[in-house]
Parts: structure tokens; sequence; C-alpha cells
């Protein structure tokens, strides 16, 4: 288990003046599920293609299995699959083909061959379209046949761009439940590209999250709640009835609150330390009807948009300033109209 | 099919002159031609750059385009072997269907005039097939690039076709007029730049591959031609007016084959370089 399969050192990509990927240190275990989340343009699959040493770093190093990911290509590519985010097959042949002409790719023939394409269609349940033109497939179709194509070189690693786009609820929720167990029943490690957070929470056993190049926050989920919470930030969603003064007073008698603000029918208790026992017992004991009551921040969601508002902030104020350059620069224009009119 | 429609121009063109054909009736399907169907010789130079466009246009960015370029580098190949694949299968595609025109000519031609070949014929025409399998390749290489260059398949078409274009149709005006600008043909002194004027614009045309494809089709196709680009009078005095050896035509077109082989590996070799080099995206 401790095994580390994938190890990123200091991984810099840089396309003129942006740096997509900035200093990436990151040690992926066998075995596991990983979950690279960010936002659109964050990086990440410019992370992805220098694993498969499709795009050189500018600095640093990557290796997979203990090979250098710019140095051995080949090896690299031999124990990983990659699922491009947009992946393709040849539009004027069949499934069947397509997977036939990736095996040969990678040294399989004869029986083996057709023995390993039909379990892989049976394994994600594209039998019944398998001699089918690929031109005719949907787009869940497509991302079916796509994971047996990854999965059709028997890798160690498997490497998934934004699996989950454009997939109904229903075949989301068969890819995952694959995802999962090509981890567990067949310990293979999983990097999971997305920006799709519920998904991911589902099945990661630990997640990045990446924002400008940069990993911001590391670890599994309970443990990117926990730290933070340690940063004394937390918040109560709470119902109840009636609601009137005497519950705010308790509410704010509770514990240390900063603010009680209203979210539709619910109230959102802010508050420096976790107070929610002495919000029960008080509010029990004053004969008020609790309707609901929820920490937040343990779902992903809420992790995600905390650390981007905590990355966010830098560029909110470049944003800032360039509007007060452009308003000064329109009051210049305003004064020099001025001049104008009076002459 | 249209070298059939050229083919049988030829054989009612043979017909008409069997009498002033000379020696070499069988080597003449290929350069004959009747009224407004042009010889095959003629319709292989016009045509056969349109063969390779077609051929090397999309070869890469179609692939980047269906998604299929960035699942096939990440198969354990190298790189290259994508291109050089691309490359390797439009070449073979040319010979085989070069050959069997060649072939199909041959024989309707053989059934149709009824003379077989000499041996010699026999190996003109191979080199002829040779030569013209070269310069689609050339062709081929061209497009390949442009098909690395471009995203779009449409941008990569219309420049291998407008880059066609010019040097079949354009090249020989555009080397005229600089001829003339260097070495103007007026006056007293246009005498004496007569023989200047005329290799510079040569020189020039010859950088088509178009024009040397021409030629040396028409050297090897026709032992006449004893020697291309300019000759006085006192070297062809004494000369005793006879038919060519296939070996010393060969030597003849030597350098044209050369240059084209050059040129299609110049552009196989840029884009290589430019497609190693490209990041990989969907």
């Amino acid at each position: 288990m401790a095994e580390t399969m994938i190890r990123m050192e200091g991984l810099t990509r840089r396309y003129g003046e942006i740096t997509a990927v900035d200093g990436l240190h990151l040690n992926i275990r066998r075995g596991e599920v990983f979950g690279l989340l960010g936002p659109n343009g964050a990086g990440k699959t410019t992370t992805v293609l220098m694993l498969l040493g499709m795009t050189q770093p500018d600095e640093g190093q990557a290796f997979i299995g203990g090979f250098d990911c710019t140095r051995q290509p080949i090896s690299v590519k031999q124990i990983t699959g990659y699922l491009p985010d947009q992946v393709g097959f040849y539009p004027d042949m069949t499934g069947r083909q397509n997977l036939r002409f990736v095996g040969r790719l990678n040294g399989l023939e004869g029986e083996r061959l057709e023995r390993s394409i039909d379990a892989l269609l049976e394994r994600v349940g594209m039998t019944q379209a398998a001699d089918r033109k690929t031109s005719n497939y949907s787009r869940g179709m497509k991302q079916r046949l796509g994971i047996a194509d990854v999965l059709m070189k028997d890798p160690q690693i498997i490497i998934m761009d934004e699996p989950t786009l454009g997939i109904d609820p229903e075949g989301m929720r068969e890819l995952l439940a694959l995802i999962r167990q090509l981890a567990q029943e067949d310990g293979r490690t999983v990097l999971i590209s997305s920006h799709q957070l519920h998904q991911v929470q589902q099945i990661c056993d630990r997640v990045g999250i990446f924002v400008k190049g940069k990993l911001i926050a590391c670890g599994s989920i309970g443990e990117l709640a926990q730290q933070l919470m340690s940063e004394g930030n937390y918040i109560l969603e709470l119902e109840a009835f009636p609601e009137d003064e005497g519950l705010y007073r308790i509410l704010r008698e509770a514990g240390p609150v900063d603010i009680i603000e209203q979210e539709k029918e619910m109230l959102l208790v802010h508050s420096k330390k976790d107070c929610h026992k002495e919000i029960i017992a008080q509010l029990l004991m004053n004969g008020y009807d609790l309707r609901r009551l929820r920490q937040r921040g343990g779902d992903l969601d809420e992790i995600y948009r905390k650390y981007f508002e905590k990355a966010g902030d830098s560029y909110e104020g470049s944003t800032a300033r360039g509007k007060t350059a452009g308003a000064a620069l329109y009051s210049v224009f305003q004064a020099a109209g001025r001049r104008f009119a009076k002459k | 099919m249209a070298s059939l429609a050229s083919l049988y121009g030829a054989v009612s063109g043979i017909q008409e002159s069997t009498g002033n054909a000379g020696d070499f009736i069988f080597l003449s399907l290929f350069t004959t031609s009747s009224g407004s169907i042009p010889s095959i010789a003629s319709f292989l130079a016009f045509l056969g750059p349109l063969v390779g466009i077609v051929l090397g246009f999309d070869a890469l960015n179609r692939e980047r385009s269906l998604g299929t370029l960035n699942r096939l580098v990440s198969q354990p190949i190298y790189r290259d072997a994508v291109i050089n694949g691309k490359f390797l299968a439009g070449t073979t595609a040319i010979l085989v269907m070069v050959l069997g025109l060649g072939i199909v000519v041959s024989a309707v031609g053989l059934v149709t005039i009824g003379i077989p070949p000499a041996a010699e014929e026999i190996g003109r025409v191979f080199a002829f097939l040779l030569l013209t399998s070269v310069y689609m390749s050339f062709w081929l290489a061209l497009s390949i690039l442009f098909s690395v260059i471009w995203r779009h398949a449409a941008t990569a078409a219309l420049a291998g076709i407008s880059i066609w274009i010019f040097l079949s149709f354009f090249m020989s005006m555009v080397a005229g007029t600089l001829a003339d600008l260097i070495y103007p043909l007026e006056g007293i002194e246009g005498l004496f730049n007569q023989v200047k004027n005329y290799s510079l614009e040569l020189s020039l045309e010859r950088i088509s591959p178009y024009y040397l494809y021409g030629e040396a089709a028409s050297t090897i196709l026709n032992p006449n031609v004893r020697s291309i680009g300019v000759i006085t009078m006192s070297q062809v005095s004494g000369a005793i007016s006879g038919y060519l050896p296939l070996g010393q035509s060969l030597l003849l077109v030597w350098p044209h084959l050369v240059g084209m082989v050059a040129l299609a590996a110049v552009c196989f070799a840029v884009s290589y370089v430019c497609f190693m080099r490209q990041e990989i995206r969907a």
C-alpha cells in the first residue's frame, strides 16, 4: 500500500508569461484513487500531459512506477492508461476494431487479443454495440469504450481527464463504481482530474486542490475539512420554530458567535468554535422546535469554495486595482472633455 | 479513369501517325496527346500533386480533431512512429497506384497497338514511374507538413492546393518576368544577355518540382532528348544524330531526381521536427 506509484518533484511548465503548473510536488500511492481538483485552466491537463511525456516540463521531474516520464516515456506508457477528456475513435471502424487496433499497438496478438477484447466489452457493458461503427456512438458509449480502451493494456496506473464530463447520472454512477472497482479489486492506481466535486468526493481516497498551477491543499476529504475547521471558521445550518427574538438571543449567547445570517428558511450561524451542543441544549430547554441542524464544511463543495476563496484573494486584488486604474483613466478623459467644452 | 481517357487519346493519336513515330512506339503511349486530351505524362504532372495533397492534407490534423491523436500517442509507441507511418503509408499508396497505372496503360496499349516493348523501353517506363512516385511523394510530404502546422484540414488543403497552382501555372510567368527584369533583352545589350537571361529563367523554373518533373519525364520517355539547358552551335556541330541510351538519359535527369528527393526529404524533416515538438492536446 505504501509504495509510491506517481511521484512529481517540483514540476513546472510555462507558456510564455503564464505558468500553467508551478512547482508541483505530489506522491500517489499504489491502489489509491486520487482526485486532482481545480477550476478550468488550473493546469490539470498540462500536469497529466507531462506525466505521460507528451509535454516537456520546464523544471522538475515526474516518475511513474520508477520511470522518468520525460526520458522513458515508452516504459511509462506501457504501464499507464490515459483517458483523455475528449476521447475519440476512428469513426469508420467499429468499437471492436478500434479496441483491436489499440491492443495490437500494445503487443497483444491473436487469441489473447480477442479474449481480452470480449472480456473488456463485457465489463463496460458494450457487448451489444461492439460491432457498430463508432460514428454512431453517443457520448456515454464513447466514454465506456474509452475505458475499455484504457484497460486494453492492463495498466497499473490509470489517468483520467474529466471522465464524468457529459454523462447522464445513471452512466455516472456505473462509471464511478467501475473506477472504485478498478482501484480496490484490481489494485490499480487511479488519478482523476476533474472539476466536478460531488462525483469525485464519492470515490477518491485523497484529493488535491489545484488552483492556478499550485497545489494549495492535499489530503483526504476529512483531513481537508479538519484543516479548515482548525482555522476557526464554523458554520452551522439551523432551522428552528418559532423564529423569534428569543431564538437569536440563544444563538448569540451559546458561544463565540460572529454573525447570524438568514438564507432562505435557514439560519447560518458563523462561530469561532464548535458550539452545536450548547445550542441544541438551550433550544430544547426553551421549548423550541428544532427542524434542522447541520455542521457545514464536511463536504467537498464547501472545502473547495473555501480554498478558492483563499487562493482567489490575490486575483481579486489585481482586478480591483485594474478597476481603479480604469476609473482614473476615465476621470482624466472627463476632465479633458470639460476643458474642451469650455474652449 | 482520366488516365484511360488520355490513353485513348494517345492510342488514336498513334494510329494516325504510326508512319513518323520512329522507333520507340511503345514509349509514345505515354507522351502522345491527341487534340484536347493531354498525354499521360503531362496528365500525371498536373494531377499527381493533387493525389499527394489528397493523401496528406488531413493526415495529422484529422487525428487531432477526432481526438484519436492523444489516444494514439499515449500508447507505448514512439511519437515519430505516427508521422513515419503516415508518410510511409502515403508513399506506399502512391507507389502502388503509379505502378498499377503504368501496368494498366502498358497492357491496354499492348492490346491496342500490338507492338511489344523492347527491354530498354520497359526500363524507361519503370524509370518514369519511379520518377512519378517521387514527384507525388514530394507533394505528399508537403501536405503532411501543412497538416502538422495547421489545425484545420481545410486550411492545410487550401495551402497545398494554392502552392500547387502557383508552382504549376504561375512559376513560368514569374521566372520569365524576373529574368527579363534582371537581364533585359532589349537593344544591343540584349544580344549579350540572351544566354544569361535564358539560364536564369531556367534555374528559376527549376525551383518548381512541376518543371523538374516535366523536364525529367520528357528526357526519360523521349530518347531524342539529348540535352537539357543551353547548347551552343559549336557543341552540336559534329554530333551524330541518334538516340540516347537509357543510362545516358538517366544521367541527364539524375540531378532532377536528387532534387525532388531532397525537396521531399526537407519537407518531411521539417514536419517531423514540428510534430515532435508539438504539444498534443485534445
